[in-house]
């Protein structure tokens, strides 16, 4: 115990445990929650995100502030880049405001479990399982959390399919009705060129039970990646056939697309 | 019957440590009626103790003799006690028959143990599953297909027969003193297997508060199916560290090599059987429970890891 402390005050500063430790959190005698976010785990994660956030991607974000300060709030984003790099670098964005901090929970593919270390590390720092029933009580404890809608669809895009939004999934808009949740659009620039991948291998993501096998090079560039974070939206909850709801899937997407395009035609080169 | 008289009641699986904490809660108030069908256990003067198989027909003549109010079945075979064959003939068959009996002889108020094994491990468990989730146990592990059975068995006699008052218990792993199940031989162990790279989200619950929650039960009829856990967490390696355990990691992946390796050391504490409860969180809601019967458990985790800690026995 007395290493861990002493590596504690050396790796994370004081400001950042201060910063952490008044976003509050439901969680049990041990820190932990029943999801595996661990309050310990996310000081080092912070720390170590806030090195990939502000040195290697140089992140720009605008619009953080418009993300509600209380009550359960859907991040919906644009999903890129092979790894879960963008949903790391959103909620950085989110728990490092200055004005009323959140710690947001990202839902995460659900092959994540499954891989050894990375998805206990996942849980660790709060993303959890994308399912509908652990979103729905996300929302019920007012957790801001992230949702890709793409989903690997997106994640798993090849270069030449840069920016260009795959089908969106309806389910975060139900349960956003339903919880009467305000949902911030998010657009992601920059993390589509980290990992430019130019095939998929099928088969062999088949047989290790993957999503994808991208080919691409190994090594993740330094991509200047910027954030902007759109007005909340707010939809009623009312009893309406499933073609309305995806027509306000489709509203969400379009300011999605509309939140890319400024953020692409704000950047001046790729770095 | 005169109305003076104490509630009698049928405790089954008197061996069992849970089980004696829960007669010893219930004796002063109640008269106890004590079986098992592994052994005579010797629980005073003042309760009658029997070693009786459920099966068998003898069994019937302690319903005729004691003419019972209610019925506490804690006897449960757990999964790395003898035969998938024997273990569903004693859990499942003997069950339906203590039911049957019940409903013959007028019971009142029956309790049953089921566990939080029915939901089963697997990747895409949501946390915080609630009693109306769906038992996928059965598809994925032949050896917990009685444990699900019953349960499926529990359900229909509480809808069939609503007068006996039928609640289904779900507890998370009950550790503490005496307690004889896996997860309590891991704890109090030396050394621990651990999958490498899992640590899943886990429960525990003292015995003393599973005891008490049993009592709660008991003493407001409020039949249905409820979860009992605490509301607090901790991931499997931390509470192994916690109880002073050194963890041994085993391959993990491809799924294939953990599974031979604990079949080829047959480890009672480590079934292979269980072994995604050591890979995947199972995290239930025990609030319905706490809610309805004013449960609130005593003894934090922590006070729980001490006592493994204190007490190690060689592996």
């Amino acid at each position: 115990m007395g290493l861990a402390s002493y590596l504690k005050s050396r790796l994370v500063p004081a400001e950042l445990e201060a910063q952490l430790n008044r976003i509050r959190k439901p969680i049990g005698s041990l820190g932990y929650d029943p999801w595996g976010f661990n309050n310990d785990a996310v000081k080092y994660g912070f720390t170590l995100t806030r090195q990939i956030y502000e040195k290697y991607f140089r992140v720009e974000a605008s619009g953080v502030e418009k993300v509600p300060a209380e009550g359960p709030v859907l991040l919906i984003a644009n999903h890129s880049g092979q790894l879960p790099l963008d949903g790391l670098l959103i909620g950085y964005a989110l728990a490092s405001r200055p004005d009323q901090p959140r710690i947001p929970r990202a839902m995460i593919e659900r092959f994540f479990p499954t891989v050894p270390w990375l998805g206990n590390l996942l849980n660790d720092v709060g993303a959890v399982l994308g399912d509908p029933i652990n979103c729905a009580k996300m929302l019920e404890n007012d957790e801001a959390v992230i949702v890709f809608p793409e989903g690997v669809r997106g994640s798993g895009k090849l270069y030449r399919d840069r920016y260009q939004l795959k089908r969106f999934g309806n389910g975060f808009m139900h349960l956003a009705m339903k919880y009467n949740t305000p949902i911030v659009p998010v657009g992601v620039v920059g993390c589509e060129e980290t990992i430019p991948a130019i095939a998929n291998i099928k088969p062999l993501a088949k047989a290790l039970g993957v999503p994808y096998v991208p080919v691409a090079l190994p090594v993740i560039f330094p991509v200047k990646v910027r954030l902007n974070f759109g007005e909340p939206m707010y939809f009623d909850n009312s009893e309406i056939p499933e073609e309305q709801v995806t027509e306000r899937v489709e509203a969400v997407k379009t300011e999605i697309r509309k939140l890319i395009d400024k953020g692409l035609s704000e950047r001046e080169g790729l770095f | 019957m005169s109305e003076q008289r104490k509630p009698r009641i049928l405790v089954t699986g008197a061996a069992g440590a849970l089980t004696q904490q829960v007669i010893n809660r219930l004796r002063d108030n109640c008269d106890i009626v004590a079986v098992d069908f592994r052994q005579q256990v010797y629980l005073g003067d003042d309760i009658p103790s029997y070693c009786i198989d459920l099966n068998k027909r003898g069994f019937e003549d302690l319903f005729r003799q004691y003419r019972f109010d209610g019925v506490i079945h804690l006897g449960r075979l757990m999964t790395s006690e003898l035969t998938r064959m024997r273990r569903y003939n004693a859990n499942v068959l003997g069950t339906q028959r203590l039911l049957d009996l019940s409903h013959k002889y007028g019971i009142k108020r029956v309790i049953i143990l089921s566990t939080f094994h029915v939901y089963g491990a697997m990747a895409y468990n949501p946390a915080l599953i609630d009693e109306a989730a769906p038992l996928k146990s059965a598809g994925l592990s032949a050896d917990l297909v009685d444990s699900v059975e019953l349960e499926n068995l529990a359900n229909i006699y509480l809808w069939r027969y609503p007068e006996l008052n039928i609640t289904i218990l779900r507890p998370c792993n009950i550790v503490g003193p005496g307690v004889r199940n896996t997860m309590s031989a891991l704890l109090s162990s030396e050394r621990a297997p651990v999958l490498a790279g899992f640590s899943p989200m886990m429960q525990f619950i003292h015995i003393d508060d599973m005891a008490d929650a049993i009592v709660l039960a008991w003493q407001k009829p409020v039949k249905g199916v409820f979860n009992v856990a605490p509301h607090d967490w901790v991931a499997y390696q931390q509470a192994l560290k916690m109880c002073g355990c050194k963890r041994i990691p085993i391959l993990s992946v491809p799924p294939i090599v953990p599974k031979a390796i604990a079949r080829l050391l047959n480890l009672k504490s480590f079934p292979h059987y269980l072994l995604a409860f050591f890979k995947y969180p199972v995290v239930i809601d025990g609030r319905a429970f706490a809610r309805e019967f004013g449960f609130k458990p005593k003894r934090p985790l922590k006070e729980i890891f001490r006592y493994y800690r204190n007490n190690k026995r060689p592996v």
